[in-house]
């Protein structure tokens, strides 16, 4: 008994041992996986998880930086930001949405569609990133808002800075800022990081120029969290960067001044120095508000804008093409002066028509205007004198001059909405259009019609340089205090006060490059320019300055909308008396003062008819305006190269 | 090979003490060092609440195991039955008096402390089926009629932990048991039926299950379909573990507990805190203790006489590798949270007080390893 016992016992121990040898085994190969597991936690996979803590544990709230300034060159800002009285959401803080909706609605003004949207915009965002639920309250929504706070749970009142334009003549040069769309963020690199509720970015003009520098840095403050989003403390503040504030070339008075002026017209002007390019002014009108673009334009106001025939929302002085009319036969004069087509003296005479291959090519003057030479037919405007000019010319040689005088290229440099305009030539001819030149074409193109399409700062641009002596300037409108080295100008004025500055002098200072064969031939252009201006028969005579301090010579020209029937040019139909959209556009270059060039300056009035009816007045005007400002405008760019 | 009984009961105390397995001690006496620390930890690096309970329970309850070594072998052996019937009275009593917390009801309320029966059970099971097979001889073991009664002690404790609920607990207690029987030499195939029948029976189980059981078991297979919900748990515990790195973030310095991103951080969790504080190292650390205790009951259960000694020694063994491997298991994401803690390191009076009983119990078999129980 005690034997078998026993036996029984040892077969039985050892039957356990064996057992347990597999459990051991069993548990070995666990273990193995657990040790595994850990190691791929902690060792390989370890950077992913911390990264992954580090995302749980921090939270960053951005905060939107203040955009730049926008100054004129007195410093007088047109751009500039107020206060805005916003609020904001906080999903995550707030109970039920679908209540702080609710009670929204029945404090402020907020459409069912609105609510819509910015519930659609709050499923897509992190919850404790705020919305904002209206960006522009007035101060008594304002109010009305926090004496309701305590049922308004999640809701935040902000006190924001937005942008703000202080007048509506700069609108077109100064563009508009608007919200954040999709395609910002696809086009423009910059905003990658940006995403800030409430920051806008430039959607023309000179806002989306500049929109890189002048944004600004976005900051952030960084938190510690916990898991219920409270938050433990603060980890990091990086205030960001206000955008960098801009000064330009343009003279606000003289743009509100413009702007008053082109009231009602459609129409633009431009004026520019002629030896450093800035840009003094540059209107177009009818102008809008840009101020209601800024916190999301209402529908009906987009749509009247938008089928407003007069096009606001359209740049004309960068934008709008025109053909140059009879402002073009300045080039054409030089051209042929260059290429020593013709003398000054030689004498063309007009009948008021010739006759190419059976074509009848008109003079706007029916009866002609008997025997002409280069300065009077500048001076009177003859087409038949361009015609006969431009045949011997050719239409390769006077493109070859017209783009050296900055025609058929933008002026002014990244600015999106600006069109380069056409300079025909028999190249240009064949690779877009498909065709041969004809002779017929090179005589339209004598007198600025056919082809030839232009933007009012082109033709500024090129009145600019004939003024200067026929130097190549880069036109800018973004102050450049390194450009404005007048220091030889000012010393040559104390010594020798009254006299125009010798033109080495100029071309030294400003570092021009002539554009000219023989100087002499832009002498006799300019000439030719004051005598349509300033002598009788000239056909800008009527608007001239007598006041030698104001004395501009100028060119007149009309860009032909609708072909005049025979009939018409029989019974001698007058412009004013045709329907607004045949009219043909009325244009008008000059340079100013005579004796001393300064500032160039081109007007283009949308169907306004005649250049010297609706045009010169209103060059006469500007001038006027800009050379009573000349000397402050000297005298603030001085100081500023002092201060260098 | 059998020694005279008048030899081995005439140990004297001296014998007694220098009998005791002092790495066994020492690891158990770490271990519990370390989970002060990590406690502390938990309460936000003060001397709070949990961090004072688990230190005044962890000194009593080693006190106590300390104090059991001593008892005598042969006293384990002849009320291992009364034990497994006390612990099932208590089980039963649980769902009349019991306490509900969290939408369980698990716990008895002694004055002096809540005890959870169930944990008790799972040394109580392992103890009746160690004197069981030690008692049947070995022509007998895989006989039906004798596979009758360890049948209903395993499945009648473990229905009604199931029915607190308290999944995770009923399968531990169900593994210490199982272990029992393999050991004793069970055939495979009876396990193997067993299975089958158990996954068979599974569809209809599962249609007993809790909801939140089942989205426990959703959450394990797939936890990043719902992050913010069921499978919140599991990628926090990961993201604690992984960010720890090689060396961790420091004591005091785990900000997936500090900040409350990690749940139960002082009783399930509690690996994942001590990881993310102290990296792979400090994991490595306490897997070490964990395998230097195992190691030493296995050694325990190797030298001692008895097939009940033996029995007990190494299925208490498994059954602590289970517990530590679940527990590890669970918050590394390698198995669904089941709620079992992690031995001594979690905060629990009951769990600890079972381990501390069982380590007593297997400390009893060192220093009585040559004393036959019957």
């Amino acid at each position: 008994m005690l034997n078998s016992t026993s036996g029984n016992t040892f077969i039985k121990s050892k039957l356990i041992s064996r057992r347990m040898f597999l459990l051991t085994a069993a548990k070995g190969i666990v273990l193995i996986g657990v040790l595994g597991r850990l190691i791929s936690l902690q060792i390989n996979e370890s950077k992913k998880y911390k990264t992954l803590s580090d995302k749980n544990r921090f939270r960053e709230w951005k905060l939107a930086p203040e955009r730049g300034i926008i100054k004129d060159i007195f410093n007088k800002e047109i751009a500039s930001n107020r206060q805005v009285y916003q609020i904001h959401l906080i999903p995550e803080n707030t109970p039920s949405i679908e209540e702080v909706f609710f009670r929204l609605k029945s404090i402020l003004n907020i459409s069912d569609k609105k609510i819509f949207s910015l519930k659609k915009k709050i499923a897509k965002q992190k919850p404790w990133d705020p919305i904002i639920i209206s960006d522009n309250l007035t101060w008594s929504e304002f109010s009305r808002v926090n004496l309701f706070l305590h049922e308004l749970q999640g809701i935040e009142p902000i006190v924001s800075v937005a942008r703000v334009y202080n007048s509506d003549s700069s609108a077109h040069i100064l563009g508009y800022v608007s919200q954040v769309s999709a395609k910002d963020l696809k086009d423009k690199k910059y905003l990658k990081d940006m995403s800030v509720p409430g920051i806008a970015v430039g959607k023309t003009g000179l806002e989306k120029r500049l929109d890189e520098d002048i944004i600004g840095k976005v900051g952030f403050q960084r938190y510690e969290v916990n898991a219920f989003g409270k938050r433990i403390k603060q980890i990091m503040v990086d205030p960001g960067q206000a955008g960098k504030s801009f000064k330009t070339t343009l003279d606000l008075e003289v743009q509100n001044f413009v702007h008053e002026i082109l009231k009602d017209k459609a129409a633009s002007v431009c004026v520019m120095d002629i030896y450093n390019g800035d840009i003094v002014s540059l209107v177009s009108s009818p102008s809008y508000n840009p101020n209601a673009f800024v916190h999301g334009i209402e529908k009906k106001d987009w749509e009247n804008l938008i089928n407003d025939n007069k096009k606001p929302l359209i740049n004309k002085a960068i934008s709008g093409l025109y053909p140059p009319g009879s402002t073009i036969k300045t080039l054409v004069a030089l051209s042929a002066l260059e290429n020593k087509i013709v003398r000054p003296l030689k004498t063309v005479q007009c009948t008021g028509k010739i006759e190419l291959f059976g074509e009848k090519f008109h003079c706007w003057k029916k009866k002609g205007h008997g025997i002409v030479n280069m300065r009077s037919a500048i001076k009177r405007s003859c087409d038949v004198y361009f015609y006969e000019v431009a045949r011997r010319l050719g239409v390769d040689r006077l493109s070859e001059t017209a783009k050296k005088f900055g025609l058929g290229k933008k002026v002014l440099r990244d600015f999106s909405e600006e069109r380069s305009g056409v300079v025909p030539s028999t190249e240009w001819k064949k690779k877009f259009i498909g065709q041969n030149w004809y002779l017929g074409e090179t005589l339209h193109s004598g007198i600025g019609q056919g082809y030839f399409q232009s933007t009012p700062i082109q033709l500024c641009l090129m009145t600019a340089q004939i003024a200067n002596g026929g130097f190549e300037i880069r036109p800018r409108i973004i102050y450049d205090k390194e450009k404005n080295n007048l220091k030889e100008y000012l010393k040559f004025k104390n010594e020798n006060p009254g006299q125009p500055l010798p033109q080495e002098l100029l071309v030294s200072n400003f570092e021009l490059k002539p554009l000219f064969k023989n100087q002499e031939n832009i002498k006799i252009i300019k000439d030719a320019m004051f005598s349509s201006s300033n002598e009788p028969g000239g056909t800008s005579y009527r608007s001239r300055l007598e006041d030698k301090r104001f004395t501009f010579a100028g060119k007149t020209g009309s860009s032909q909308i609708k072909k005049f029937t025979e009939a018409q040019r029989e019974a001698e139909v007058k412009q004013e008396s045709l329907n607004y959209k045949d009219r043909d556009h009325a244009l008008f270059i000059a340079f100013a003062p005579v004796s001393d060039p300064k500032y160039a300056i081109s007007v283009v009035v949308e169907h306004g008819g005649s250049g010297s009816k609706a045009a010169a007045p209103i060059a006469k005007k500007v001038i006027k305006k800009v050379l009573e400002r000349h000397e402050l405008r000297q005298f603030s760019n001085n100081l500023q190269g002092d201060t260098i | 090979m059998f020694q005279p009984r008048s030899i081995q009961s005439s140990l004297s105390i001296k014998d007694k003490i220098l009998s005791i397995d002092y790495v066994l001690v020492i690891s158990i006496l770490i271990l519990g060092i370390v989970s002060m620390f990590a406690m502390y930890s938990t309460d936000g690096g003060e001397f709070k609440y949990h961090t004072k309970s688990h230190i005044l329970r962890f000194s009593i309850f080693f006190l106590m195991f300390l104090f059991l070594s001593f008892i005598q072998i042969r006293f384990w052996h002849s009320t291992s039955y009364l034990i497994y019937i006390f612990c099932f009275i208590l089980l039963v009593g649980v769902k009349y008096f019991g306490l509900t917390s969290s939408g369980s009801q698990r716990w008895l309320n002694f004055y002096f402390m809540n005890l959870q029966p169930s944990e008790l059970m799972k040394i109580g099971l392992i103890l009746f089926l160690a004197k069981y097979y030690h008692r049947i001889s070995i022509e007998n073991i895989n006989r039906l009629k004798f596979l009758f009664l360890p049948i209903v002690v395993l499945i009648a404790p473990v229905l009604l932990v199931i029915m607190q609920p308290d999944l995770g607990t009923a399968l531990l207690i169900a593994a210490g048991g199982i272990t029992v029987a393999w050991l004793a030499g069970v055939r495979a195939k009876f396990f193997a039926y067993a299975s089958l029948i158990f996954i068979s029976l599974l569809p209809i189980a599962i249609s007993f299950l809790k909801p939140y059981q089942k989205a426990r078991i959703l959450t394990f297979l797939n936890p990043e379909k719902d992050p913010l919900g069921a499978g919140y748990q599991i990628i926090q515990s990961k993201i604690a573990i992984g960010s720890g790195g090689l060396f961790g973030k420091g004591f005091l310095n785990g900000s997936q507990s500090y900040l409350d991103y990690l749940p139960e951080k002082h009783t399930d969790f509690i690996f994942t805190l001590f990881s993310e504080e102290f990296g792979f190292s400090g994991s490595l650390f306490i897997l070490l203790l964990y395998a230097i205790i195992i190691w030493r009951i296995v050694k325990i259960g190797n030298i001692t006489r008895s097939n009940f000694g033996k029995l007990y020694c190494y299925s208490f063994a498994t059954a602590f590798f289970i517990y530590v491997v679940v527990n590890m298991g669970m918050v590394l994401g390698l198995l669904p949270i089941v709620g079992s803690p992690l031995p001594i390191m979690s905060y629990g009076g009951s769990s600890m007080m079972a381990i501390m009983l069982g380590l007593g119990i297997t400390m009893a078999c060192k220093i009585y390893k040559d004393i036959p129980v019957n």
